[in-house]
């Protein structure tokens, strides 16, 4: 894998495994979904401004992270998950 | 009303995935049936199938689109873009309001909706239904795709007619150009039921042929011992245009459309009519419509699936309607070589009979071994090698479940 500064940042703050783990985990879903670069999945990248995510798109990435983690995001939480730093903060705080 | 040209062509067929392999393929005799590799069809009544083989949607298009087509608009995405190109439009500004796409499918994205209904099937109740299940599954997607990535803003839909559709869409295209509508459209259609449900629910009806023994011999239209048609899959693409927009761009003319015919069996949903009569009706209005009489037409592309009833119900149909005639023309079914395209077959047809005017060489039925009584002797069915004439126009015949028939005549481009 490449080690981008962002992932270089994620290693140093994350101290458990558990969390540099979904970090990566969202990461990968991200590239998988949208088609994106690696690179381009910073934290403070928009699904839709930066990624080229439509509103199909969006949806998609937030039930691929309910089934990768095994929990349900209710919609007025999804509505707040517009960012890559957001789905992993919220991930990390409800993931079981 | 305007004349209306064919510039363009595109295929994916089990033959090879462009036109050119396609064409070496029928004059070469070649069958494209195989064992099934899509799925384990182990214990399937029928275990092969004429396939798309070495396609990659990824050699044409990114990763996240293609995730998001079902297979049969895949196919119609990378053969339009042959048709597009091998027409120069690549190279040529179009003026997008006076362009359509229209597609035909009979079943649309059927590998979509089995797989999605699997998995909600093997969880436990919650529905997990991806966004993009319901453009991916549903038929008329593919034509919306093409005006997307053309700029096409003219006549936009998908034809379904069953085995039919991809001729209606021809003829709806056709019909467009020469009323005014539009100047150009991509038409053609796409199908990709080569999976479980296609294969078992078309088993069911008793429909396809059970040669698991020998599956290149399986399709073999107007032999005695013909047990069914090879499930094929695939798609094929025309460019249509005006003959005045054609001949402004300079462009290479195929063969020019003279004239179309549509009727409906109004008999049974699935079997023909035991005399023919839709398909001596459709026949007859597409001579009609062209202009021409029976002694003009040197090639028939018949729907001939290899079916017992079908093909002597047709063959029935074609004596009714050229008489004397049917004994000079040449008759051939390239289903013999392809499988049956389904929905995409009157497209992938077309492409045949096109280029049989073009390169007067008429692509042979393949798989003949004994001759079947129900047939007369004198028509010339082009059993097992191609045969070289001058084609001055060709008739291609599909018809479709529901009784739907169709008929689109090809003539060689006369100035």
């Amino acid at each position: 894998m490449k080690f981008t500064e962002f992932h270089v940042i994620l290693q140093s703050k994350l101290t458990q495994n558990h969390m540099s783990d979904i970090a990566s985990k969202v990461r990968s879903i991200i590239v998988d979904k949208l088609g994106v670069d690696e690179n381009e999945v910073t934290p403070e990248a928009s699904f839709t401004n930066d990624l080229g995510a439509d509103s199909l798109d969006t949806v998609e990435l937030i039930m691929e992270f309910e089934k990768e983690f095994n929990l349900s995001i209710p919609d007025d939480q999804a509505e707040n998950i517009q960012t890559v730093g957001q789905a992993i903060t919220y991930l990390e705080a409800n993931a079981k | 009303m305007r004349r209306v040209v064919i510039t363009g062509l595109g295929a994916i067929t089990p033959l090879g995935n462009s036109v050119q392999d396609y064409w070496n393929g029928l004059v070469q005799g070649r069958s494209g049936a195989a064992p099934i590799t899509h799925f384990d069809a182990s214990k399937f009544r029928t275990q092969f199938a004429a396939e798309v083989k070495g396609f990659d949607p990824e050699n044409h298009m990114d990763r996240k689109e293609a995730r998001k087509m079902d297979p049969y608009t895949q196919y119609a995405m990378v053969t339009a873009e042959e048709a597009f190109n091998d027409a120069g439009l690549h190279q040529f500004k179009i003026d997008g309001e006076r362009a359509g796409v229209i597609w035909g499918s009979g079943i649309g994205g059927l590998y979509t909706v089995f797989h999605e209904f699997k998995s909600y099937f093997e969880g436990d109740g919650t529905p997990k239904f991806n966004p993009f299940f319901v453009p991916k599954m549903i038929s008329d997607i593919a034509a919306g795709y093409l005006s997307i990535r053309y700029g096409f803003h003219g006549p936009n839909y998908t034809t379904v007619s069953a085995c039919a559709s991809s001729n209606n869409a021809i003829i709806d295209a056709f019909n467009y150009i020469r009323w005014g509508v539009a100047d150009l459209f991509i038409t053609g259609g796409s199908e990709a039921a080569v999976n479980e449900p296609g294969v078992a629910g078309f088993n069911a009806m008793k429909a396809l042929s059970e040669r698991n023994d020998d599956p290149a011999t399986a399709s073999r239209p107007f032999d005695l011992n013909r047990d069914g048609f090879v499930l094929g899959e695939g798609g094929a693409a025309l460019i249509l245009e005006s003959l005045d927009h054609a001949l402004a761009r300079g462009a290479r003319i195929y063969a020019e459309i003279g004239g179309v015919g549509l009727s409906a069996d109004a008999h049974h949903i699935t079997a023909p009519h035991p005399e023919g009569l839709g398909a001596t009706l459709v026949m007859r209005n597409a001579l009609r419509d062209a202009g021409l009489v029976p002694s003009e037409i040197d090639y028939i592309n018949v729907h001939g699936t290899s079916t017992p009833l079908g093909d002597v119900s047709e063959i029935k149909a074609i004596q009714n309607v050229f008489g004397e005639d049917a004994y000079r023309l040449n008759v051939s079914s390239t289903k013999s070589m392809t499988g049956h395209l389904l929905g995409a077959a009157g497209a992938a047809e077309a492409v045949a009979s096109i280029l049989a005017i073009v390169h007067g060489r008429v692509p042979p039925t393949i798989n003949h071994f004994t001759d079947d009584p129900a047939f007369d002797p004198r028509i010339n069915l082009t059993f097992n090698a191609p045969q070289s004439r001058t084609v001055r126009a060709a008739l291609s015949n599909t018809f479709g479940f529901g009784g739907h028939n169709t008929s689109v005549v090809f003539k060689a481009y006369q100035a």
